[in-house]
């Protein structure tokens, strides 16, 4: 070993507000520092050379509910940052702190007045229904905004060319959707910003009025194509509510969005006006369970990210496939104290599997094969020059598959189900290696080292009804396994 | 059937009300509630003492309420009111342990429960003690107890308040 380093003070108590295990999503390097955050709600700077630290700054307040389980992002100067607590009634934001200092440059909140989210004269919504003035606070009931989450625990992307940054806004809270009428904004939705100062440039919303807990913080692919025989600046978004959209990454406009699952929550999205269109019939709320709601809270994808590569055109989605019944109940706002108001009880979507690997193609919007898993495919997954893509499962095989066909070509069973995120390197020696790590959590996985009962289904937010056998296939682990060829 | 242990909470009250009208109902309803206090299984505190709002030192060993169906009912309306279930959820656990299955991290007794939600525990138990009065701590040990299955059959719920999963129409797993 290098060098280790360990921040001081970590407030144990943190795993108290973590909704869905204890996780870290990873770190960032930049100027000669790592960057990464604590779940206790630091962003920690350290020497990559010694691990010496250079700066700790405390960026979210625990006794609030708090918490940060993201990968921080460098742009230019500044080390940005979002906070994890959409389950504990927090007021979602992004920060951006000072590569050198620590010291908060801008915050960004995600809910209330257009002051606080940096809202201005330079906000060009694509879409009428995202004018206003404050409606961070006027699609809400009177102050229900100030808990209302739409936190930033997801994937964020630069476009220096065009100087924006892209980021997801998550679900709002409670999850009871009742107990807040309106389109909820900012929440569910994504952003562009100038890194500079934080002033928002567009915003879109994927799921208005958020019922089902679709968090909109997934990765976007950012990659310029042909779309109607225009070369187009896109994003590329696999959205939790079960479509994959491509949006013009210039205006926020949606260019389609297309089913990648079984979904019976919406019927497509309206063209005109960019608008998710609900299915009532599926509307939980007080009182009621409401059953066959596809996808389930974990959407059709989570945060595991996709790859794109440029050899096939393809984007390689790792995702779960999954339904759940839903009962909404009163959600009491206590601080530091989850803030839901749902009973949820997840199981398998049709075909029975959990999980899925697909290969999709954002120009003609369709599946080009998919990849069956027992379990949802909670890694994150990589693909590389040479036309293999990598994924690992949660019994802990990781695999490689031709990225043309989806065969098969190679699998070794780790020592643990796998939730990390491959990556690909250069090592000093001239040869090419993948390492991933295998250790089984998360919010899916939670069953295993948190020993959950499988006997409530409600369990870790209703996850735990649909991977009671996750047990029988594997047992806790923590090991980095590094790979070459010979 | 009836556990005729004295709860030192359960406050007994008998004619207090509306005396002189109808004497036979009165009668009546006082010969029920004396035949209720001497059935710790259904006495209920109707309103809680300058003594149970507040909390004893040491702990006390012997937990006031058990085997007292009343308690249990109100410790499950708390343990959705107050956010337990946002955590433990329905004994399964997620954000905190399992409460359901015999691994008691901090001890099963009633006093180590009772401490737990007293007094938090370091790995994010908030500590409800001083914010809640000392009886529902107690009427949470008791439901709690009861989730563990320590409470006999006689006085917990025949059923849970969360949902079933299952269509009515179709049979039980």
């Amino acid at each position: 070993m290098k060098w280790s380093y360990k921040p001081k003070d970590i407030n144990q108590s943190a795993k108290g507000i973590a909704c869905c295990d204890w996780v870290n999503r990873g770190c960032a390097f930049a100027n000669g520092k790592i960057f990464f955050n604590t779940l206790d709600g630091k962003t920690c700077a350290v020497n990559a050379t010694n691990g010496q630290e250079v700066w700790v700054t405390q960026v979210a307040n625990m006794a609030r509910g708090e918490s940060i389980t993201m990968a921080p992002l460098v742009v230019k100067n500044k080390v940005l940052v979002g906070d994890s607590g959409g389950e504990f009634g927090v007021r979602g934001a992004l920060t951006a702190l000072d590569t050198e200092t620590g010291k908060q440059i801008w915050k960004a909140y995600s809910i209330g007045p257009d002051a606080d989210c940096l809202i201005g004269p330079n906000f060009k919504p694509f879409y009428p229904s995202d004018r206003g003035k404050d409606l961070g606070v006027t699609s809400w009931p009177p102050d229900l905004w100030k808990i209302g989450g739409g936190t930033v625990w997801g994937w964020i992307s630069y476009d220096p060319q065009l100087d924006l940054i892209y980021y997801g806004t998550a679900n709002p809270g409670p999850w009871n959707p009742e107990q807040r009428p309106g389109d909820n904004k900012w929440t569910c939705g994504i952003f562009a910003r100038r890194p500079d100062s934080g002033e928002a440039v567009w915003f879109y919303q994927w799921s208005p009025h958020d019922e089902y807990d679709y968090d909109g913080v997934n990765e976007q692919i950012l990659v310029d194509v042909p779309i109607n025989g225009r070369m187009r600046k896109v994003l590329v978004r696999a959205e939790r509510n079960g479509h994959v959209y491509v949006l013009d990454r210039t205006t926020g406009e949606v260019l389609s969005a297309t089913p990648f699952v079984y979904i019976t929550t919406s019927k497509g999205v309206d063209p005109k006006t960019g608008r998710l269109i609900p299915n009532e019939e599926k509307s939980p709320g007080f009182g009621r369970v409401v059953r066959e709601i596809c996808p389930a809270s974990p959407g059709a994808k989570d945060w595991q990210p996709s790859a794109y590569s440029p050899v096939t055109g393809l984007l390689y989605i790792p995702h779960q496939n999954l339904c759940q019944d839903e009962e909404g109940v009163q959600a009491n706002y206590i601080a530091g104290t989850p803030y839901v108001g749902a009973n949820v009880k997840m199981y398998a979507g049709p075909g029975g599997h959990r999980g899925e690997y697909d290969a999709w193609d954002p120009i003609h919007a369709r599946k080009v094969w998919s990849i069956r898993e027992r379990f949802p495919v909670w890694s994150g997954t990589l693909v590389t020059a040479g036309n293999v893509a990598f994924y690992g499962t949660m019994e802990g095989w990781f695999k490689a598959v031709n990225a043309t066909t989806g065969d098969l070509l190679w699998q070794f069973k780790t020592g643990s189900g796998i939730v990390g995120q491959p990556v690909t390197f250069l090592a000093p020696d001239g040869k090419q290696y993948i390492s991933v790590l295998s250790g089984v959590g998360g919010w899916s996985g939670a069953i295993v080292p948190g020993q959950l009962d499988p006997r409530d289904g409600t369990a870790a937010l209703g996850f735990v009804n649909a991977m009671g056998d996750l047990p029988m296939y594997t047992t806790k682990g923590g090991m980095l396994y590094t790979f070459g060829l010979p | 059937m009836c556990n005729v242990r004295r709860s030192p909470f359960a406050v007994r009250r008998g004619g207090s009300s509306a005396s002189g009208q109808r004497p036979t109902a009165n009668l009546f309803l006082l010969a029920v509630l004396l035949a209720l206090a001497a059935c710790h299984r259904e006495q209920r505190s109707i309103a809680p003492t300058a003594i149970s709002a507040a909390r004893t030192f040491p702990v006390r060993v012997n937990n006031p309420y058990e085997g007292n169906a009343y308690a249990i009912a109100e410790g499950q309306r708390l343990y959705e009111q107050y956010n337990c279930s946002g955590c433990h959820f329905h004994g399964g656990g997620g954000i905190g342990p399992a409460l359901m299955d015999n691994e008691w991290i901090y001890g099963s007794s009633p006093a180590n429960i009772y401490t737990s939600i007293a007094e938090g525990r370091p790995n994010g138990m908030p500590s409800w003690g001083g914010h809640i009065p000392d009886y529902q701590i107690w009427e949470l040990t008791t439901y709690v107890r009861a989730l563990g299955g320590f409470e006999g059959r006689v006085a917990t719920a025949s059923r849970s308040d969360e949902m079933e999963a299952k269509r009515a129409e179709e049979p039980k797993k």
